[in-house]
């Protein structure tokens, strides 16, 4: 069985993608800038929009426009539905066992944020110890600091060896009875490693302790299954994977999510309401208040169909090809400095070039009509790790040609005869 | 939209590579701090302040070529100057750089700092070039730090 599958997944991967013909889903791809074609090289911070997602957020505003969940009339059940299916797709599209797993938030940092109230201010006390990586976001570190601070609990940190992977040698020995929660990237924003999460999870559970996955760069580079992974919390960014922003999902476990304290507290999350006291609705109203980003879930909905709709292991497979061959390319050229080399990557690479400050480097190339990203990529202690003030980054998505990394190449040639 | 030559100039690229008075000022009576929390740009500006006169000033910091050249070329232009030229070149500075004020057109002291105008082409690099301003002016002002963080719309990095 798992030999017929491996056959499978190798002829996908050998199929050709039509990277010409994908491009033309994304009408902002063929726009110049400072007279040149874009190279949209940014993906990593937001992707691109596909026409039927653009689509299908303007027929909603066009046709479907009304508040969910309260009005008994024509639109209003319209906007539900369309609502509530896309929490469906995203249900199926990470594999959660129900659609009240889901949680709609605008992004991943209230995702993360939603649990360090929900979990963190319910179940962590004084002593109490929760543990991150080296190379997280600082969304999924300052939510803790904050925590640690008002709780008296202890942050304590997985570290990363030089290559940019995270020392799991060390992990267990993080672990003990004051663990309350572990908070990993499933793939670093400026390092592009991907993460052993599924072993993570595996070693933590075995401590009995929870585990919440920040998805923001898992979900757009990686077929995510949180039933597989089993993680208690995942949380994904419709940003960063075609959709508009202010979309993104909390996935959480039921009888976490059950137990939890809600987060943001109003309208839409109450079950009764006197002025004595207050009973919360169920989950995933239970943490909804207020009126949601309707139209961006909905997009992310549509975000998730074109997904489906193309071939992701062809697609992802070309990812990995741009990043082998700008990979190569960059390594090749004197003075320039890879951040990040773990074994396991997605398409996110970071570079130095000899001592130009990457603020430099990201106007050189915007120059030349390439979008990177020049920066700490909210991950200053990844900058501390490798001694540097901040690095260039270039981010693939499936629409990226190779053609492209060409062009990133020579302007990186460029910096190097500006800066000589 | 300037060409890249007209940002990253040789007098520019040269105070990057060989910043001017980019050191530590051994009896400085003010010393101002900059910092840039987008970029994680840092600077410390040393001042002699004596008489109503900056007397010597010098700066240490990590930044980009821009800001680096831009604090380098800001010492040069403000030593031996007395408090009020310095805030008037301060001004004219920040005024040029957010395209306020037409350095051709309209009269100013700013010299050679002209290098500088097209900077306001590059909306995100506008603080880059006047960190090390800001910072200096804290240091006129008496005040320990100075950020870009609270500037007004002319410098919000879009
Ligand atoms: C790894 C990672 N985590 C968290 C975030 C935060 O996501 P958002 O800004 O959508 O909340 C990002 C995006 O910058 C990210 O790359």
């Amino acid at each position: 069985m798992a030999a017929a599958e491996d056959t499978i997944r190798a002829g996908a991967e050998a199929k050709a993608w039509d990277v010409e013909r994908v491009r033309e889903d994304f009408p902002v791809l063929s726009q110049t800038v400072n007279g040149k074609p874009l190279v949209y090289l940014d993906n990593a911070a937001s992707a691109q929009v596909p026409r039927i997602v653009i689509e299908r957020g303007a027929k909603y505003l066009r046709e479907e426009h009304s508040n969910i969940h309260r009005g008994v009339h024509y639109l209003s059940q319209k906007a539900t539905s369309a609502y509530e299916g896309a929490r469906e797709k995203v249900k199926r599209f990470i594999n959660a066992r129900e659609a009240r797993e889901c949680i709609f938030v605008r992004g991943v940092t209230e995702g993360i944020n939603l649990v360090m109230h929900g979990y963190g201010r319910k179940f962590v006390r004084e002593g109490d110890e929760i543990v991150v990586s080296e190379m997280e976001h600082h969304s999924n570190l300052v939510p803790w600091q904050m925590l640690c601070e008002e709780k008296g609990a202890r942050l304590r940190v997985i570290p990363m060896n030089d290559e940019g992977e995270l020392v799991l040698d060390e992990f267990d020995g993080l672990l003990n009875e004051r663990t309350k929660l572990v908070c990993v990237g499933h793939v670093s924003n400026s390092l592009g490693t991907v993460n052993p999460v599924k072993e993570i999870v595996a070693r933590a559970h075995k401590q009995g302790v929870p585990v919440l996955v920040d998805g923001a760069q898992g979900a757009p580079h990686l077929k995510v299954d949180v039933q597989d992974l089993d993680c208690d919390f995942y949380a994904i960014s419709g940003h960063k994977m075609f959709a508009p922003t202010g979309s993104g999902v909390l996935y959480g476990k039921a009888e976490w999510l059950e137990k939890m304290n809600p987060f943001i507290g109003g309208g839409s999350m109450i079950r009764t309401v006197t002025f004595e006291r207050s009973t919360y609705a169920a989950i995933p109203d239970k943490f909804e208040a207020g009126t949601p980003a309707i139209a961006s879930a909905i997009g992310l909905g549509a975000a998730i169909d074109y997904l489906n709709g193309i071939d992701r292991e062809a697609a992802h497979a070309h990812e990995r090809e741009l990043l082998a061959y700008a990979t190569e390319r960059l390594t090749s050229i004197e003075g320039v400095r890879i951040i990040g080399t773990a074994r396991e990557k997605a398409s996110v690479l970071g570079f130095v070039i000899g001592d130009v400050h990457p603020h430099d480097v990201g106007t050189i190339l915007d120059q030349e009509g390439i979008a990177i990203r020049a920066g700490h990529h909210c991950a200053q202690p990844v900058m501390q790790h490798f001694g540097v003030p901040a690095t260039a980054r270039a981010s693939f998505a499936f629409y990226n040609t190779k053609e492209e990394v060409d062009r990133l190449v020579a302007a990186v040639q460029k910096v190097i005869e500006v800066f000589a | 939209m300037s060409e890249l030559s007209e940002l990253y100039q040789q007098v520019i690229l040269d105070h990057n590579k060989k910043p001017r008075n980019f050191q530590k000022l051994e009896g400085a009576n003010r010393t101002s701090e900059g910092f840039n929390p987008l970029c994680g740009d840092q600077l410390t500006v040393y001042m002699l302040m004596d008489e109503g006169v900056v007397r010597d000033l010098s700066f240490v910091g990590t930044g980009c070529a821009i800001s680096k050249a831009a604090a380098s070329m800001m010492t040069q232009a403000v030593k031996g100057k007395t408090r009020e030229e310095a805030q008037v070149l301060f001004h004219e500075f920040h005024r040029m750089v957010t395209g306020e004020l037409d350095e051709e057109a309209e009269e100013n002291h700013l010299g050679r700092l002209k290098i500088f105008a097209g900077v306001r082409d590059y909306p995100a690099r506008v603080k880059c070039a006047s960190l090390a301003w800001h910072t200096m002016h804290a240091a006129l002002e008496g005040a320990e730090t100075a950020t870009t963080e609270n500037l007004g719309p002319g410098e919000v990095n879009p």
